[in-house]
Formats: C-alpha cells, structure tokens, sequence
C-alpha cells in the first residue's frame, strides 16, 4: 500500500524540456554529418535549378510573365524542402527506431510519442529553412534579383518543411521495411515534385490536372515563395498559407498517430 | 520526496498481442530499496514487464503504480525518476562518449548547472574518463555496456530497471557490474533486473521472482525459495551418454548431448536408499527454477 502520496506537479503535453532534449540530440548528431547533409539537400535541388535553367531556358526566355531564371529559382524552394524535408524524415526515423533502437531509448526517458515526433518535425524544418534559400541564391548569381520579400522565404520553407518532415515521420511509421520508400517516392513524391509549378506553369495542363494540383502542398508552397519574392498577392496567398498550414497540422497528427502505433505496443 | 513502501507495485497485470498472452496475471512487488530479480525462460514474459514499467507496452488489464505514480497516466513522471538499462544496447553509436551522456542529461532534464557534473560521475561510474572522447562504435562490448549504465544513473533515480545487464559479457566485466550493483543498493536505489543467470539472482537479489507463462509462480528470498521448493539437496543423475562431470551445482558445461536429469530428494541422507546413482550437491535457485517451470536455462 503506498502512504500518503503528497501533491506533485503533473507533467504536461508537448513541454519545452522534453522537445529540447530530443531536438540537442539532433543538434549533437548533425554536428557529426552536417556536411553530407547539407552537400545531398542543397546540390540536387541546384543541379536541377542549373539543369532547367540553362537547358530550358535557352528555349523560353519567359514563363507566365516571369523570365524563366526568376520562375525556376523561385520554384526550386519547394524541391529543396521536399528533398531536405521528407527524405531525411522518412530514412532518419526509420533508422532510428528500427536499426539504432533510438526511439526506444528517448521514450525510456520521460518524454513522450508526442514530443519525440513534435522534436524531429521541429530540427527538421529548422533545416529546410535554411536549405531551402540555397538555390534561390544560387540563382540570384545567375540574375534573379534580390529582393526584401526573399527574407519571408526561410519561413514559408520551414512550414512547408514541418509539413513535409512529419509526412515522412509517418511514412516511417507505417513502412514494415525500408524497401516500401520506393512506393511512395515513385507513386506520390515524384509526381507532386513535377506538377508543382517549379519548371513549367500549370497554366496550360489539361483541367483536371490543374484541380488536382491544388491539392499539392508543393503547388502551394511553389507559389507563396514566388509571390513573397516577386510581390504578394493578398487573398490567394492567404489561401496558399492556410493550406500549408493545414497540411502540416493534419501530417503532424498523424505522424504522431501512427508513431504510437508502432512505438508502444 | 516522497515515502513510498514498493518502488513498483503491480496487479493482476494482463498483456495480449493477438492470440498469444505474453503476461497472464502477473503480481509483482518491489519493496523501497530492495534489489528484486526477475527470473524466467525466454518466452516467460520478462522483457513485456519491463516495457510495460516504462509504458512502452500498455497493459490490457491490471494496476500498476511505479514510485507511487499510477501508469500509463502518469508514466511520464515515474520515468522522470527511474533510469532504464535495456537489453538491447541503443547507445548513439557515433557521437563519443561524452556526448551520448549529454544527450541524456538533456532528456532526463538535468538542470544546466548540474550538467556537467552529471556527466563528470556517470563517467566515473562507467570508469570512461579516459575514454570520454571515443566513439561509441570503437569501444568493446563491456565498456558499452557500462555507459548503458551510467546513461541510466545521469539523473540519479530512485529506481532503476536493469533487462539482462550481464548478457553475453565476460566473467571479469560481469563481477564489476555486480559490484556497482552492489553499491547502488546500498545506496538504496531499488532494482528490478530481469536475468537468465541464476547465479547472479542468488548473488544480488534480496528478492525473486520466477516467472512461467506470464505468471509469477514463486516469490521470495532465494534462499527461502530453495528451502521451500527444492529442498536441501539435490541429486544429479546423468543420463546414458552423461560421462561428464557438473561442477559443484554451476551451470551445464558447454557441449553436452545429454543434460544431467534432476532427482530432487528432501528426505534426510539416512532414509534414502541407494536406487539412484547420481553426484549429491546443495539444492540452488536453478532447481527451483527447473522445478516450477519444467524448462532448463540455455
């Protein structure tokens, strides 16, 4: 029988102590592989950018009213933060809980499913907000001009990368084996990653696919970085933000959803 | 502080994954300070107890309060102050020593003046100060195994869950582990330690508890347990093929065909008639173990 139990102060939900715990874990462990990091997650997107840029545009020289180097190194925010914002959630998280136990170890702590998931999502978009401006300076080199809405941009791609880090999280949480990536890379990222309005305008694509673009949080971010650089366009940037805030919000429970799932038993 | 009598007190505990029943109605009792082990074949339902402490398994049924906190509700604070050594070593195998306790000074919310000086003794503990700076993946299985446990003792909890602490170490690595377990007892932490090895229950555990199909089937003493179930003496009788001798009452010697059977005789030595040729030695844990569960251990 246990005697008197005096009052304790009960810990809550999402507590800072608990999400710095696992976010310096990250931070200590990039210190170790910042480098390929940031070489994997800001190259590809600059090869496309210099790929497109300079194959295409000795095609076109302008894109739905913008010289072509301005349409494609705006575009390319969104391909940075899907590439340093999914990748490394879906691998990372799958590492750490199935090969390195980690997850096991962090919840022996007191922290919980919730704030583990909440942490990774957190240092993750922190990274892609960063990531994300590197080859839209790149491309400010080769002639798209600076401008002070460029400032918005870290921000817009660490919400899209909130978003996206946590649709990796649950791709993890939900994948048996690592092969089942390649379902989702070739059967949605790929396909959300061209029709988004990066390379080409979604102007002219049938119908059909121009509704269902709207349903592409790439679409989304693609516009609002181009808008924030370029000039903002009120409501229909407004209606670009909430949906990349929703997408984040409803990625994140799930992911959180799902990571109990698989974490506690 | 609060005073509590059992640092884990647990009730009728049921644990299912589909059709199998992993914990069956388990009562378990860890009194304040005592060192309990928790004993059981593969397959018995150990490592789900010890998951279920931390709430990384969910109990279907039953009541379990650990440091007074009932879980799941309040797990979060039980582990606040409980340090876990888990079977499986999950040590940041490339982040140094040094860091991997740093980390889990954060997460086990050490305040920042107390940091660094967490750090300090859990290195002393692990005996790695000379170490600090290597990587975990260049240090050999017995130091890994010792940073597993000062990881777990950063916080300084009052209780601490051990899951098969000595595994797979070497005899000279194992008796310093005993020795720190040894010094955290008198240091009244109280320990539940999950463990395969029969000696080592019998050597630290004020307490065990012997578990067979998610059920504890004996609680006590170890000597009391030996008193109550096998008896004073047992008497090794070796099958056909059984040429090989058992050291006094250790464990099988490795490659034997055939495993010595068991004929545990309590009647006094007069009474006892010469039918069964067999080594005659002191009845141990491990015959009670053998006794209740039906199973040797690997």
């Amino acid at each position: 029988m246990a005697a008197a139990a005096p009052a304790r102060r009960r810990l809550g939900r999402l507590e800072r102590a608990a999400l710095r715990g696992v976010m310096v874990r990250e931070v200590v462990n990039y210190s170790s592989f910042w480098r390929s990091s940031a070489f994997s997650s800001t190259l590809d997107p600059t090869i496309y950018l210099l790929a497109f840029g300079f194959g295409f545009g000795s095609l076109v020289s302008t894109v739905a009213g913008y010289d072509y180097i301005d349409f494609v190194g705006t575009g390319i925010v969104a391909t940075t933060v899907l590439f340093s914002g999914a990748f490394p959630a879906m691998y990372g998280t799958f590492v750490k809980y199935s090969f390195q136990r980690t997850y096991d170890a962090i919840l022996a702590a007191p922290v919980d499913t919730e704030e583990l998931v909440t942490g990774e999502a957190l240092w993750i978009a922190a990274r892609t907000g960063t990531y994300g401006c590197v080859p839209m300076l790149v491309a400010v080199v080769f002639g798209l001009d600076p401008s002070w809405g460029m400032l918005l941009v870290p921000f817009i791609a660490a919400l899209a990368g909130f978003g996206w880090a946590a649709f990796g999280i649950f791709v993890a949480a939900r994948a048996k084996a690592i092969e089942s990536f390649s379902y989702w890379q070739s059967g949605v990222l790929t396909p959300l990653f061209l029709v988004a309005g990066t390379f080409f305008p979604l102007d002219d694509l049938p119908q059909w696919a121009q509704v269902l673009s709207n349903a592409n949080p790439l679409y989304h971010c693609v516009e609002l970085v181009r808008h924030a650089v370029f000039g903002l366009e009120g409501w229909h940037d407004v209606g670009h933000l909430a949906f990349l805030v929703a997408f984040a919000v409803v990625m994140w429970r799930m992911a959180i959803r799902h990571m109990e799932r698989k974490l506690i038993l | 502080m609060n005073e509590i009598e059992h640092a884990i007190r647990l009730r009728g505990v049921v644990k299912r994954f589909g059709e199998l029943t992993a914990v069956d109605g388990l009562d378990l009792d860890v009194p304040a300070g005592a060192c309990v082990g928790l004993l059981g074949p593969n397959g018995a339902g150990k490592s789900t107890t010890m998951k279920a402490l931390t709430a990384q398994v969910i109990a279907d049924e039953g009541e379990l309060e650990v440091l007074g906190y009932r879980l799941p509700g309040d797990s979060k604070q039980a582990r606040a102050e409980m340090g876990v050594v888990p079977q499986l070593d999950n040590l940041d195998v490339s982040l140094t020593v040094e860091h991997n306790l740093l980390v889990f000074a954060h997460l086990y919310r050490v305040p920042a003046r107390d940091r660094a000086a967490a750090v300090f003794r859990a290195l002393a503990i692990a005996n790695l100060n000379d170490r600090r700076g290597a990587k975990v993946d260049e240090l050999s299985g017995g130091m890994r195994r010792r940073l597993l446990i000062a990881r777990g003792l950063l916080h300084q909890p009052r209780l601490l869950l051990l899951d098969e602490p000595t595994v797979g170490l070497d005899p000279q690595v194992r008796q310093e582990l005993w020795a720190l377990i040894d010094r955290l007892r008198s240091e009244g932490v109280s320990i539940l330690m999950s463990t395969h090895y029969i000696e080592e229950a019998e050597r630290l555990c004020d307490e065990v508890t012997i578990m067979s199909h998610g059920r504890a089937v004996a609680t006590g003493a170890p000597r009391a347990l030996i008193a109550e179930h096998a008896g004073p003496e047992a008497l090794e009788v070796y099958g056909p093929a059984g040429a090989a001798a058992r050291g006094g009452g250790h464990r099988p010697g490795a490659g034997l065909a055939h495993q010595a059977h068991r004929h545990l005789d309590r009647r006094p030595p007069r009474q006892r008639r010469g039918d069964l040729e067999g080594v005659r030695r002191a009845a141990n844990l491990e015959d009670v173990f053998v006794l209740l569960t039906g199973e040797e251990i690997a």
